[in-house]
């Protein structure tokens, strides 16, 4: 399981890439492997709003459909247009062309609830 | 609940499967992935762990045993060596189970039941079976494997040798595997040329490792069994078919004859028009309808989903469920949970068209 060191991280296995005020958002490696092949990912619209820890998204799975909950609170202002088409790219790829969308930041103070790489592998680790 | 094992668990644990509770059982649900393991069914072989499911043998005059009454189909014109589909009903005309019946021999049957049903199926039967018929569950003590995909046949030959071509479809014979005369049968749950091979618990795991050795087979799970079925319109005792439905309304007339006596056949007489029936619809995009979501025609709610998936092999949402008679072949529906809504169009089954099952 791979957990980048530069990214930050949410308990309910969401990640988060920090670039001034952009931060840029998906689900992590742990996720996409429990949830397996997935098949749909619906994302929210360009301009809105979304609340830290608040349901944004919904990824489904051949199994079933779960909830994403947003790392941080912001504008989106970017959705991976890519995974309309090409949902697998979430397992393919989880930090990168699966990413999921990108956010103005509303504030910094969101950042001090998420937890460094370190912090998040010894969290899945305990999930064992 | 303690959940049953099969012959196969711990092999599935060392294989990396996701295990998860099914019918009362601990099974794979899947191995490399269910897509994955979907389209190797499709294009060459796979074998799945059905040790779950459960088997009786009887020993009985069909009619005289009250074996016939017992189940919607007629077991007098069944030739030896040859399986067929249908149901038991209780008095109300609810499915209690769908299940597959051989026979053996002129007084020699086995029937194959759902997992879940075992117990209550081995009720029914002794209940309405003639005092004295020589019934076994032989459930624990029998092993199932099952063996579907376009290359099952080659797979099998290299096991049994080329006698296994003549198995036709919904026929079984025995073979001699293993050191021992097994029941194989062209039949299964996936739509694909395909066979059901009954071994000894014992011998199941010897069996399994042997087919794995194939280059053409690899294993696979429930979470594909799931997404086969469906494809194929198969409904999945449990969700699609329960006590509170009847053959009629699930469209399955064909496996129910109306010229014989069985258990249930009065009540349906009585409910000929059945006010619900059992739909299969397509989705518009890959979003998938679950279980349990309702169907919506305009505004109005006229009814519910029993199975939903992804589609590996249509790449979209896919499903069935029960919908008042209104919705038929090309309606637009909705199919709709809190804050879901999956535009759908009402079509025919099979989704799949291409099964090999039968060629």
């Amino acid at each position: 399981m791979r957990v980048p060191d530069e990214l930050l991280y949410t308990k309910e296995h969401e990640w988060v890439s920090v670039k001034g005020d952009i931060a840029t958002i998906g689900i992590t490696d742990y996720a996409q492997g429990s949830l397996g092949d997935i098949t749909f990912v619906d994302l929210p619209k360009v301009g809105s709003v979304i609340e830290q820890f608040k349901r944004y998204a919904t990824v489904e799975s051949v199994k079933a459909a779960s909830d994403v909950f947003a790392p941080v609170s912001g504008k989106i202002i970017k959705i991976n247009e890519e995974l309309t088409a090409h949902p697998e790219l979430v397992n393919r790829s989880p930090y990168d062309e699966g990413y999921f969308a990108k956010v103005e930041m509303a504030g910094r103070k969101d950042i001090s609830n998420l937890m460094p790489s370190a912090e998040y592998k010894k969290y899945v680790e305990g999930l064992a | 609940m303690n959940l049953g094992k099969t012959p196969l668990t711990d092999e599935h644990q060392r294989l990396g499967a996701k295990l998860a509770p099914f019918g009362g059982w601990l099974m794979p649900i899947q191995y490399s992935g269910i897509i994955a393991e979907h389209a190797w069914t499709r294009a060459e072989a796979s074998v799945f762990d059905i040790c779950h499911m459960g088997e009786f043998m009887i020993r009985a005059d069909a009619l005289k045993s009250g074996l016939d009454r017992i189940v919607t189909f007629d077991l007098t014109t069944l030739k030896i060596g040859g399986c067929r589909y249908g149901f038991m009903l209780n008095d109300a005309g609810g499915i209690m189970d769908d299940l597959v019946v051989y026979r053996i021999a002129d007084s020699h049957w086995m029937v194959v039941v759902n997992a879940a049903t075992i117990d209550s199926d081995e009720a029914h039967f002794r209940k309405h079976l003639s005092p004295g018929t020589d019934f076994k569950n032989v459930s624990s003590a029998l092993g199932k494997l099952d063996l579907q995909g376009p290359r099952s046949l080659d797979a099998l030959k290299a096991i049994v040798g080329p006698e296994a071509t003549r198995l036709d479809y919904y026929t079984f014979g025995h073979f001699s595997v293993l050191g021992e005369q097994i029941i194989i049968s062209r039949t299964g749950y996936t739509g694909e040329l395909g066979y059901e091979l009954y071994i000894s618990a014992d011998k199941v795991k010897e069996l399994w490792d042997k087919l794995l050795t194939d280059a053409r087979v690899k294993p696979a799970g429930l979470g594909a069994r799931d997404t086969l079925r469906l494809e194929m319109s198969y409904p999945l005792y449990g969700q699609d078919l329960t006590t509170d439905t009847t053959p009629l309304e699930a469209g399955k007339s064909k496996f129910v004859n109306m010229k014989k006596e069985f258990i249930g056949k009065a009540a349906l007489l009585n409910k000929s028009k059945p006010a619900r029936n059992l739909i299969n619809f397509t989705a518009d995009s890959r979003r998938a309808p679950r279980h349990n979501y309702r169907i919506f025609s305009g505004s109005k709610d006229v009814g519910i989903v029993t199975s939903g998936s992804f589609s590996p092999s249509l790449l979209c949402g896919i499903g069935m469920g029960y919908a008042d008679p209104i919705c038929v072949s090309g309606s637009r529906i909705m199919l709709k949970a809190s804050d879901i809504e999956i535009p759908a169009t009402v079509t025919e089954g099979p989704f799949y068209k291409k099964g090999t099952a039968k060629l």
